[in-house]
């Protein structure tokens, strides 16, 4: 019997499974798939949002400006690299009627600090960006994370502290006795549990549909990106938007954490909640759009590009809240953005709702840091110690990102551990620089397999289904299969 | 170890050669198909038995070697690597960069769609198949008509695996008329040329890809689609010279070869810095590169015994020239300068043309030039002039 399950081991429900680790409780989280992060929260831009975005009142602006104020201490806590690189929102000439109504908004919200630049200040602190603009609106407060990195250290800690990750498992079904939650059907079986918090993205009103809870809709919504070589880190500072429009804030230019520059997304109503494909029209608009705030972006530069689905919710702000219906079902619905910069606001909220149903006590001792080796990060003769510790940590397998067989070889061992290639790549940038693995790949293979005590042929890129080999070669040609 | 010999030759006495996997001789050690050799050695040879005759040299010459060793950072004078017995900061007053290059990927092509598992470069491919000993996929269709996606058909088909097709953006191959030959026409695969893949379908494994014909602009036309199953797809759509060191060591570059801007001792912007091989500029055969490795070995070497350098003249691409190595000469040229380029374009009857200013300098026939063949021009010392600027360009009927 598990006190809380979590459905969903992306943002929402790794913040969930943190906050609650720090209570007298067994939880459990289930997930479909192979690692935390899988969906929404691994595809997106990456922001802490400043807070001016969404409309005063709603629980989107209230959790966006908390969250935003929480995560500079928390990723101080959690070791998760934060970048406090400011937001601009740029305006043509005609067009400054609309920041003021930004402004108005953010000041309504509470967003510490925002202010309206003129064209040389906006030049001066973005020396790249279109010549034509006339003003921005400028949130000193806004930064960037990896949203991937921040699951992962949720979730980490979490374990550590006790909570348990049953990954590739799907519920299929919600069980409940006289309208309170029994516990789930899933595929790796019956869980009991008292409380059950759905956080399952662009799949959540179905999962609340099924329960029997009160009924919402989601849309997804795909977002198409374009990631550029890091080789050009400094070439955009801020994350820069366009004047947003009723859908969506637009496709912006911003750096990432780890000094790419990312363009992206495209807003796109879509019908299959799992096709995250990339289309040659989406990555057209992208390019246009991203010209249009800086016309000399270097295009040829791009060594990825990737999709993302958001959890539209129809009637625009988060859902998260208790069924009055059933009893034990909590909703965390229709986290679209700025979900990531809200997620550790939702989680606080979601510990009160589960305080409104069942008894928490703290416990007396958990843990609240982590720390991660990066040796990329290191001076070189800091890298001597390490090496003098574990020769692994002298071995590079990943020549583009500078990645040692130490790191992967502690990627795959300890909590919440990479089962998976892609599950390597997250947690340490092995493959996912210029060569995009092209020349990494087959010894991370046998990395894997070594570590996870299995064979090559049964690693896999992302999960079941998803072998890198088709077998050995064998002499009579074909492979084998294993 | 090409440069490494020769300098020993030249009586280079101190010399170090660092290499980042667990052997010597680099990408050659996946290439067990022939035709390495023939004109260095008269011979035809596989890649790892061309690699052999130059490690078993450097044994014979007792020339160090660091293998497992990453070189992290480079300055000019010293390299910083690192490996299992910790980080080494390594002096030297020459630094030969030989780093050759990496493949293009799907990311840098933009090709939509989902992003299964069973995409790999045909490099990657070579790799697994050849040294680490798994089959890839069973049934694929191979992007791009280079020379390493020509070979992985043949190394595909010969492990039981149905190669579907190789599609080629280009109404012409950038593959050697052998390996075409050799690798598809033998084995009854498919070359369509002017196509290429413009979505990638299946979510956790490769289900299969859709070509397209592309029209002159090379956009895909609409209706040309057609759909092929396939569990694998290889991408053999360029290779990029590898130069993040030449980078950080402050090197200028030629945005057109993607390598350092080298005289002819292949000697960089910067003092005691030379380049040689797929570094500098994608070969098609490694004779060439070994060729180009002696000669920035000489270059280093002659730099030892004098460090100074003379005036350097610049040698620009002209019509029909995609780039020129060198892209500078040092003037007076003591000796003969070897010139390699590549064509924009096939070409029949090509007419290369070297000027100073307006006046000729050098007129050399071709039968015919192809972008996937390296041109060689040999200049006599006495015909480059001590100053000015220099041309090369390219005259013929078009293809």
């Amino acid at each position: 019997m598990h006190d809380v399950i979590i459905i969903g081991a992306g943002i929402v429900g790794c913040a969930a499974a943190y906050s609650l680790s720090k209570y007298k409780l067994r939880v459990l989280v289930v997930e479909q798939g192979p690692d935390v992060a899988m969906a929404a929260s691994r595809a997106n831009s990456g922001i802490i949002h400043a807070g001016y975005d969404p409309p005063p009142g709603t629980l989107m602006a209230d959790l966006n400006v908390q969250g935003n104020a929480m995560y500079p201490d928390l990723c101080r806590k959690l070791d998760v690299p934060f970048r406090n690189n400011g937001s601009l929102v740029v305006a043509r000439e005609g067009e400054e009627e609309q920041l003021e109504e930004l402004l108005r908004r953010g000041r309504a919200n509470g967003v510490p600090d925002l202010a309206i630049l003129g064209r040389d200040e906006v030049l001066n602190r973005e020396p790249n960006i279109a010549k034509d603009v006339a003003a921005a609106l400028y949130a000193p407060t806004a930064g960037l994370i990896s949203p991937w990195e921040m699951t992962l250290a949720f979730a980490q800690v979490a374990a550590v502290n006790g909570v348990t990750f049953r990954f590739n498992t799907r519920v299929t079904g919600v069980l409940t006795e006289d309208d309170r939650i029994a516990g789930l059907e899933t595929t790796a079986g019956r869980l009991a549990a008292r409380v059950v918090i759905n956080a399952a993205g662009v799949h959540a009103d179905l999962l609340a549909h099924m329960a029997g809870a009160e009924r919402y809709e989601i849309l997804p919504r795909k977002g198409q990106y374009l990631l550029l070589d890091k080789e050009l880190d400094g070439w955009v500072k801020h994350t820069v938007f366009p004047l947003p429009n009723p859908k969506s804030k637009g496709v912006l230019v911003l750096p990432t954490v780890d000094g790419n520059i990312l363009a992206g997304p495209t807003a796109e109503d879509i019908l299959d909640r799992e096709d995250n494909s990339t289309t040659r029209e989406g990555l057209a608009r992208v390019r246009e759009s991203a010209l249009q705030l800086f016309p000399d972006l270097p295009l040829n530069r791009v060594i990825s590009s990737f999709a993302g689905i958001r959890a539209v919710p129809v009637d625009g702000d988060f859902i998260i809240r208790s069924s009055a219906r059933i009893w034990g079902w909590i909703d965390a619905g229709g986290i679209q953005s700025p979900g990531l910069t809200a997620a550790p606001a939702i989680a606080d909220k979601l510990i009160r709702l589960v305080a409104g149903l069942i008894p928490l006590q703290p416990r007396e001792e958990h843990h609240d840091r982590r720390s991660t080796l990066r040796l990329r990060e290191l001076p070189l003769q800091e890298r001597q110690r390490w090496i003098q510790r574990n020769p692994l940590y002298g071995r590079i397998i990943c020549r583009c990102e500078g990645v040692s067989e130490g790191e992967i070889v502690d990627a795959l061992h300890g909590p919440v551990s990479a089962t998976t290639l892609d599950g390597v790549k997250q947690r340490t940038r092995a493959g996912a620089g210029r060569c995009q693995g092209g020349f990494c790949q087959p010894r991370l293979l046998t990395i894997v397999a070594r570590e996870l005590g299995i064979s090559p042929c049964a690693v896999t890129k992302a999960g079941p289904g998803s072998p890198l080999v088709a077998g050995r070669l064998n002499k009579g040609g074909a492979g084998d299969e294993e | 170890m090409g440069a490494a010999l020769e300098a020993r030759r030249l009586g280079v006495g101190d010399i170090l050669v660092i290499e980042r996997d667990k052997f010597l001789g680099g990408i050659l050690q996946q290439c067990i198909h022939n035709g390495f050799g023939l004109h260095l050695f008269g011979e035809e040879l596989t890649g790892v038995e061309y690699a052999q005759r130059f490690i078993d040299a450097m044994q014979r010459e007792g020339i160090a070697v660091m293998t497992d060793t990453m070189v992290m950072e480079a300055e000019p004078g010293m390299v910083r690597a690192v490996n299992a017995d910790g980080v080494h900061e390594i002096q030297a007053r020459a630094i030969i960069l030989a780093m050759g290059c990496r493949e293009r990927t799907r990311g840098a092509i933009n090709i939509p769609g989902s992003r299964p598992a069973g995409v790999y470069t045909a490099g990657a491919a070579q790799r697994l198949i050849n040294i680490e000993g798994f089959l890839p996929g069973r049934r694929a269709v191979i992007l791009g008509s280079g020379d390493i996606g020509l070979i992985m058909a043949r190394r595909l088909t010969l492990e039981g695996a149905k190669v579907e097709a190789v599609a080629e953006i280009m109404p012409w191959s950038n593959g050697l008329a052998r390996n075409i030959a050799q690798c598809l026409d033998d084995f009854n695969i498919p070359l369509l040329l002017s196509h290429t893949v413009v979505e990638i379908h299946g979510h956790k494994r490769l289900e299969g890809v859709t070509l397209a014909r592309v029209d002159d602009n090379l956009q895909p036309i609409p209706g040309s689609e057609r759909y092929i199953p396939c569990d694998l797809l290889l991408l053999s759509v360029g290779l990029i010279p590898e130069n993040e060191l030449s980078r950080q060591l402050g090197v200028a570059m030629d945005p057109v070869s993607q390598g350092p801007v080298v005289d002819q001792y292949l000697h960089t912007s910067v003092d005691g810095v030379f380049a040689c091989g797929n570094v500098v500029h994608v070969h098609d055969l490694v004779d060439f590169v070994t060729l180009e490795s002696r000669r920035a070995a000489a270059g280093a070497a002659r730099w030892l015994a004098r460090p100074k350098r003379g005036r350097c003249i610049p040698l620009k691409a002209g019509d029909n020239v995609s780039y020129v190595v060198p892209q500078r000469i040092s003037v007076p040229a003591e000796e003969d300068v070897t010139l390699l380029l590549r064509v924009r374009r096939p070409l029949r009857k090509p007419e290369f043309i070297l000027r100073s200013g307006e006046e000729q300098v050098l007129r050399r026939v071709r039968p015919v030039a192809l972008p996937a063949e390296m041109v060689e021009i040999k200049v006599p010392a006495a015909a480059i002039p001590g100053a000015g600027e220099l041309e090369i360009l390219c005259r013929g009927e078009k293809r």
